[in-house]
Parts: C-alpha cells; structure tokens; sequence
C-alpha cells in the first residue's frame, strides 16, 4: 500500500489509540465513535466513487439493513451477536447483488438511480413491519457487544473497537487500491472502453466494489446498532444516503483519505451549528455549497494543493 | 360507494398528484436534455411555487392572475440565479460533482424556505368556488380541473416551443450535440441558463395549482423529486411526453395502492415500478435504445 500510506495509518493508530487518555468527555467519544461509523460507510462509498465511477443514493439503506438485522435478530430472536452480525452482512451483500448485476451492466449511472429507489423502498419497509421492526418509533433494547465474557460497554471501550475495525477496514482499501484490482477499477473510472481492451472485465469489477461497499455498510450498521441499543427509520433515510455521499465528495473523491476526513468533517459539523437551532439547515446549506464552489475536488486535494503553494512560497 | 366509483375516485385522485409528477419530470427532462444533468433541486422549484404564492396572495392579497405570473417570475428567476451562480461556475466539473452541487442547492433552498416561512404547512384557497362535481359516484374538486388543465397546457406549449420555435429547436440541437450545436451558432451556455429557467417555471406552475389540494411546507421538495424523477425515468429519460405519461402512471398506480391495498407501501410504489423499468427496459417505456446507448447518465 506504499511507504507514504503506511507512515499516516501508523500516525492516525497512534493519535486514536492516545486519545481517550486525554479526551475523557463520554460526549467527545461518542462523536469520535459516530465519526468512524461513518467513516466506514464512507471508505467503501469512496472506492465505488472514486474508483468504479458509480455513485450510490441509497446507502443508508444497507447501512439499516446492517442495524436492523442485527437488532431484530438479537431482540426477537435472541440469537447470538455474531449470528446476526453475518446474517445482516449475507442479506446486504444479497441485496446489493441484486441491483448491481441488472444496472451495473449497462453503462452510465443507472446504479445511482436503482440505489435511489432502492434505499426508500428499504425506509419504507422498516416504517411498515411494526411487528418486527417497531415502525416508525423504532427498536430498543439491542444489547451491546461482549466478546468472551468482556462487555463493550462504556465510550471508551467502544471506541477503541469501532475505530480497530475502521483502521482494519482502512488497510484493506488502501491494499485493494494499490492492488491488480485497484490498477483495475482505477483504468474503468479513467476509460471503460480503454480498460475493457486491456482485457479488464468492466461489469464484474463495478458490481464487486458495490458488493464490498454495502458489505462496509452493513458492518457499520451493526456497530451503531449496538452502540446506541436504539434505532429507527429516520436514521437510514434518504437525507442519510445523500448526506454519506456528500462526506465522500466534501473530503475528495477520488482518495479514501478524504473520505475519512469527509467523515469527519459532516459528522462534526451538524454538531457544532446545535447552536442555530432550527436554522442549521441554511448554515449547513451555505457551508456546502462554499465548500464545492470553491474545492470541487474536495478538501482533501485543496487542503495538499495549498500546502504545495505554501511550500513554494516559503 | 361501490368499487366501481371508489376506483374512479383513486384515479382522479393519481391523475392529480401525477399531473404534478409530470410538471417535475418534464422538468428532470428538460435540464437533462441539456446538460445531461439530474437536478436534485427540481422538487424546491415546486416548493418555492407554493410558498411564495401564499405569500402574496393570502399575506400580500394580490388577486390570483397577478400572483400568479409574478410567482412564476419569481421562482423562474430563482432558477436562472442558480444555475449563474452553481452551475456556470463549475462548468469543467465532473458530472457528478455538478448532480452534488444541486443536492447541495436542495438543502440551502430547503434552509432558506425554513428561514423564510418555518415548518407550518400553508393552503391557499382553491381558485374557483363552488361544490365539487360528481362523475360516476365519484367526488371530484373543481381545483382538480385546474390541475389537470394547467398540466395539459403546460404541455402544448412545451411541445409547441420545442417544436416551432428557433430557441426551442436550439435547446434540442443542444441536447443531441452540443458541440455542433455551438458550432451551428448557438450560444449553448444560453441554452443552459434557459434550461434552468425553464425547468424552474414548470415547477411553479406545479407547486401553485397544487397547494389548495395539498398544502405545501419546506420539506415537500425530496420526496416530489424523486417521485418526479421515477416518472421521468419511466417514460424514458428526456423523452418529454415519456415524463408525462410516466407521472400519471405513478400517480395513478400510487393512488389505487393506497386505496385498495396498503397505504404506507404508497411511497414504495413508485420505487419498485423504478426498479423494474431498470432490470427489464432501462431506456424507459418510451425511450428509444439506440439513443440511450450514446447519453452519459
């Protein structure tokens, strides 16, 4: 995955492995968690971008099928942690099969729209199956994680093991990446007709990299599911879907590091305008639009672009 | 009430949210057709029709022929603000940053409305007074006529304009080729700019023949975008009458859902015939495959 890519995951493992030593606040550590769930959906969002040239509006739906799964298999059925963990990820990976094989093998951006469609048909379904899903006022009482007789509770123990499993998530991409796979799906963003002469099998690697990205998604609905011990609809909505796309596209498209920084800023930024009350809609608004008027390629890449500047400068 | 007249009060009932499924698809269409963008924001067009109409004609009280144009203006002008404003500046942008940029306008849009009226819904009153008719058993109200009448003229100027027009034959010769187009002499930025106009002044008319029935608030926007979009989808994207068409259908077929069988699968309708128009025929019901083979989105 390269010298440089391994220097900053060993220094971002080290900044997060340190902070709850300094940061005790269980509010601080609750948004640190809610970044990395974020920050997982977004990474594999980022490679379908990114890399596939794909984009998804219907994430938060594999995210809640992740969530929902877990939740209602381990509540009604009782079922063990694990089990339910796998069977939201076969059933995420099932679905997403499902629209990718028909859309992905036609070309241009059918899959952003089948996505669409699919993500409020899944909404749809968790505010309608009241006896399974609770309906709209949701589902409580999901246990939280234990591995072995240690129990996950507390912010700290929780963020160490969704920020161990995003890290985790983090190399994977970055190996994928610089791998034949990433030499693969970066020739079909650059030029589909150019790749599949070289042989590159468009159709197959853009419905794998969606298939890997919803399986992110269902991973990280697990983890929020057991971490908040609620969920309901509202939380995998469409305003959800789209507000994952716009992480990937604030922090960079085209870089999983922006996507992590995207992550966190969207996860931070909703937080900080609690003070506008009602009005955080239009600031937020505003804040977008800004940030895409004037870094369409992201921050990430206006961030390094202005960092070239000033190292010129002085 | 028998079946039969319960069944034709579903229909009226689909013609009229499907005629305002058309009015945005056709919108969809229209900016699509010239710049192969998906405007996300077509739903807020809807919305700021139905709010600003109340504004000036139940705060304001201008009578309803004044109101009217000049809510149309208003929003029109919205439009062109926003694509001089978000689009034209990013015009060397990837397509899908600029398809960001209007989910981006959506939510200022959705930000300022806030600002402007809060979170009440507004009715306006209906245009004409008086009872409602009765056709087969089933209730009709007069301001359903004005719905169905607006979107039928709506749609002979539109075809009128593209079809008998030298700006409306321009706009076409953009969305075939807009390299030839310019080098035939038309000023294709223009185009654009008018596309967005345009497709904002549908949706004024549609959020304003609307409201009396349905109230509007500032959230309405999402969910008319991507009940419009479906319907665009479905008649076969920027296929101008397939957008038509395909609202009706999904109003239609939405109305009779919620009726007949469950009402809160009734949003999912419309997803699920989307989703089997994608497996089974993606150029649309109308759209001709040769030509969807050759467009970007």
């Amino acid at each position: 995955m390269g010298k440089e890519n391994l220097r900053a995951v060993f220094i971002l493992t080290i900044c997060l492995g340190v902070f709850p030593f300094f940061i005790r606040s269980d509010y601080y550590l609750s948004i640190m968690i809610f970044i990395g769930i974020n920050a997982i959906i977004v990474m594999g969002l980022s490679l379908l971008m990114g890399y596939a040239g794909q984009i998804s509006l219907g994430h938060a739906a594999f995210f809640g099928i992740g969530a929902y799964c877990s939740g209602v298999l381990t509540v009604k059925l009782g079922l063990s942690i694990v089990t339910a963990f796998f069977c939201g990820i076969f059933l995420s990976i099932v679905m997403a099969l499902a629209i990718a094989i028909p859309t992905l093998k036609l070309k241009g951006h059918y899959l952003a729209v089948a996505t669409l469609g699919f993500g409020e048909i899944i909404y749809v379904i968790f505010n309608e199956l009241l006896e399974i899903t609770g309906g709209p006022s949701g589902l409580s009482g999901i246990p939280p994680i234990h591995f072995f007789g240690y129990s996950f509770k507390g912010g700290w123990r929780y963020f160490y093991l969704v920020w161990t499993v995003a890290i985790l998530l983090l190399i994977f991409s970055l190996n994928i990446i610089h791998s034949r796979v990433g030499r693969a799906l970066r020739a079909v963003h650059g030029s589909e007709v150019a790749a599949q002469a070289m042989g590159v099998n468009v159709s197959q690697f853009k419905i794998q990299v969606f298939v890997l990205s919803a399986l992110y998604a269902s991973v990280a609905g697990t983890l929020y599911a057991h971490f908040v011990t609620f969920i309901s609809p509202s939380t995998f909505s469409l305003f959800v879907s789209i507000l994952l796309l716009m992480m990937v596209v604030i922090g960079g498209g085209g870089s999983i590091w922006g996507a992590l920084l995207g992550a966190g800023i969207l996860t931070i930024l909703p937080e900080s305008l609690r003070a506008f009350r009602d009005f955080d809609i239009l600031v937020y608004g505003v804040i977008l639009m800004a940030i895409l008027l004037f870094m369409p390629e992201g921050i990430f890449k206006g961030l390094t672009l202005s960092a070239t500047w000033m190292r010129k400068k002085w | 009430m028998s079946l039969f007249s319960q069944i034709l009060q579903f229909v009226f009932t689909g013609l009229t949210i499907g005629s305002i499924y058309s009015m945005v698809g056709l919108g969809f269409n229209i900016i699509y057709n010239a710049t192969t963008i998906i405007n996300l924001a077509q739903g807020e067009f809807v919305m700021f029709g139905g709010l600003i109409m109340v504004f000036l004609t139940v705060v304001l009280k201008f009578p309803l022929f004044i109101g009217f144009p000049l809510t149309v203006m208003a929003v029109t002008a919205i439009g062109a603000l926003f694509e001089r404003f978000a689009i034209h500046p990013l015009r060397n942008a990837s397509l899908l940053t600029l398809i960001i940029v209007t989910i981006a306008a959506s939510i200022l849009f959705r930000g300022i409305a806030m600002f402007i009226w809060g979170k009440d819904p507004y009715t306006l009153p209906p245009f004409t007074q008086g009872s409602p008719v009765m056709i087969g058993g089933a209730v009709i109200m007069l301001q359903t006529f004005w719905v169905l009448g607006t979107t039928l003229a709506i749609v002979v100027l539109t075809t009128l304009f593209f079809n008998k027009t030298i700006i409306g034959k321009a706009m076409s010769a953009c969305s075939f080729n807009p390299m030839a187009a310019s080098l035939m002499g038309i000023h294709v930025r223009k185009m654009i700019l008018l596309s967005f106009a345009l497709s904002a002044c549908l949706g004024a008319v549609a959020g304003i023949v609307i409201t009396p029935i349905s109230l509007m608030d500032y959230d309405r926007g999402p969910i008319l975008a991507v009940k419009g979009f479906c319907a665009a989808v479905l008649g076969g994207l920027g296929v101008g009458y397939g957008a038509v068409l395909g609202g009706f259908i999904v109003g239609i077929l939405e109305s009779l859902t919620a009726g007949l069988a469950l009402s809160g699968f009734k949003d999912a309708v419309a997803l699920v015939i989307l989703l089997f128009i994608l497996c089974f025929k993606p150029s649309g019901l109308f759209g001709s495959e040769e030509v969807s083979k050759i467009k970007k989105f």
